[in-house]
């Protein structure tokens, strides 16, 4: 699961109001290189939750240089953009799992790809 | 029925962006005359205007001239023959048949039926080549050689044709809810778009279980979504699958998507399942690999998933972002009103594709106009789907 994807997940728990963001617990966590796209990065910037998208990277040690705020300005910072590039799309969690903040529900993570799926009595 | 299609009011760089994007047209071009008979053709090529002609018939310049016979095979000195005739034009380059400048083509018309091909051409036609279309697409991107397969996964050319509705382009993210094996985010990611999907199998989402190849029991460790992009040299566009159910969101409230395409269940072939309780149901046997991780297997009806597609498309969707997906349609009954709406997604095409005498599935494409207000966007609930009875040889 990628850090991207992570951004846009909530948990859907039947009566959990504050479902957002999923909490990481990674066991296996992988770095690779993805080719950097600065538009790609530039227009999905106003679609992130940006302190969501900076505690998720923190939590899992992978923080390095990406501010706490914002920069405005960003389409033109080619150095702003590959580190978000790099927290986006290159940090995969592959084992573990996020944890729904108010019901404390856990979603499995094996093999990068989380299971959402809900129990009868949960959904 | 004509393989051939005359358009008018088009530039030459409109030609060129269709031409680069479309598996439905084979080559276009400059039409410069036609006729029914070749005497017919030289009076219409001579009224041509020569200064459109000339800058192509220069001095300095190479050129070739391709001779297609639609319905008919045509020896090959028939055609120089038929070339040669053409000397009545003005070519005032050289030829050069490997790498020329401009390249021309005569185009005979004989007509649909192979079992009865006339002597002489229809129609014919005579014209500067500017384009070939996407066609080797369907041939290089054949499910037949992919490495990851499942019994409904969408054929290259409607993948593509999907993606091409959807007004796929480069650096867009695209979502698929009922993803498979990711047929159409390979065609959408061919056009540069980042692709992610969720399905509630959990072995397809996986890539394990029972192989969908006749010499093949289980499936190998390369089957999967990501390594079917990684074979056509897209996986960086690759964001991720999740296993989940459609019909219960995982998606934060916001506009994420520039286009979600898919191809939901019919309710044939593959099962249509969902979360949730039902007095009637059964728990599926706890045996892994047979089955998928569905805790309790229940009908998802087949008006609710798209209401609930077109609705979630209303929220996530950016303005101006796009729906594509199949409505299976029973055609004895099927009227036009049938097609789902929502307040905020305005119908764009709806193309049928006939499966048998009573049975057909309707390409549908929506574009997001407004936002939802808040929490409500209520899509027009459709009283006349039928659920499609089960047939193992319904779909191609």
């Amino acid at each position: 699961m990628k850090l991207l994807t992570h951004n846009m997940l909530t948990s859907h728990v039947k009566g959990v109001t504050k479902g957002y963001p999923l909490l990481i617990k990674a066991t296996e966590v992988k770095v690779s290189e993805v080719e950097f796209n600065p538009n790609f990065v530039s227009r999905m910037i106003p679609k992130l939750e940006w302190s969501a998208l900076v505690q998720a990277a923190d939590g899992l040690g992978h923080l390095q240089d990406l501010p706490a705020e914002l920069v405005t300005d960003y389409e033109k910072n080619e150095e702003f953009l590959r580190k978000v590039h790099r927290v986006l799309l290159e940090v995969e969690v592959l084992e573990g799992c996020l944890q729904c903040p108010e019901s404390g529900r856990e979603f499995p993570i094996s093999r990068g790809v989380p299971n959402m799926l809900l129990n009868e009595d949960e959904a | 029925q004509s393989p051939f299609w005359r358009l008018n009011g088009l530039s030459e760089e409109d030609v060129n962006s269709i031409m680069a994007r479309t598996v439905c047209a084979k080559s276009a071009f400059e039409l410069w005359g036609h006729g029914r008979t070749h005497s017919e053709l030289r009076t219409s090529l001579l009224k041509y205007p020569t200064e459109n002609m000339s800058p192509f018939l220069q001095k300095d310049s190479t050129y070739k001239i391709n001779v297609y016979t639609f319905n008919k095979t045509l020896e090959f000195e028939d055609r120089i023959k038929k070339i040669d005739a053409m000397e009545y034009l003005s070519f005032e380059g050289r030829v050069n048949l490997k790498n020329p400048k401009h390249i021309f083509c005569l185009l005979e018309d004989y007509g649909t039926d192979p079992n009865n091909i006339p002597d002489e051409p229809l129609y014919i036609y005579f014209g500067r080549w500017i384009a070939d279309g996407q066609r080797e697409l369907i041939r290089s991107h054949s499910v037949k050689n992919r490495h990851f397969i499942g019994n409904t996964s969408m054929d290259a050319g409607l993948s593509f044709i999907m993606a091409n509705h959807a007004r796929v382009k480069a650096h867009d993210l695209v979502y698929d809810p009922f993803v498979g094996t990711g047929s159409l985010l390979v065609a959408c990611s061919h056009f540069g778009a980042y692709v992610c999907g969720t399905d509630i199998d959990y072995n397809t989402i996986h890539g394990i279980g029972k192989a969908s190849r006749k010499n093949q029991k289980w499936r190998g460790p390369d089957e999967n979504i990501r390594a079917n992009l990684r074979q056509y040299g897209s996986e960086k566009l690759y964001v991720d699958v999740l296993v989940s159910d459609a019909s219960k969101p995982i998606w934060r409230d916001g506009m994420l998507f520039d286009a979600i395409i898919t191809d939901p269940p019919y309710g044939i072939r593959e099962s249509t399942r969902r979360t949730g309780s039902q007095k009637d149901s059964v728990k599926p046997p706890e045996d892994y690999v047979g089955d998928s991780h569905v805790p309790v297997s229940m009908a998802y009806h087949l008006s609710d998933i798209f209401t609930d597609l077109l609705n979630f498309s209303a929220h996530h969707l950016v303005i101006g972002g796009r729906l594509v997906y199949w409505l299976p349609i029973y055609r004895p009954e099927y009227c036009e009103e049938m097609v789902p709406l929502n307040a905020c997604l305005r119908l764009v095409s709806n193309c049928e594709q006939t499966l048998s005498s009573h049975t057909s599935r309707r390409l549908i494409t929506m574009e997001k106009i407004k936002e939802p207000e808040v929490g409500v966007c209520p899509s027009i609930r459709i009283e006349f789907i039928f659920e499609i009875p089960y047939s193992r040889h319904l779909l191609p």
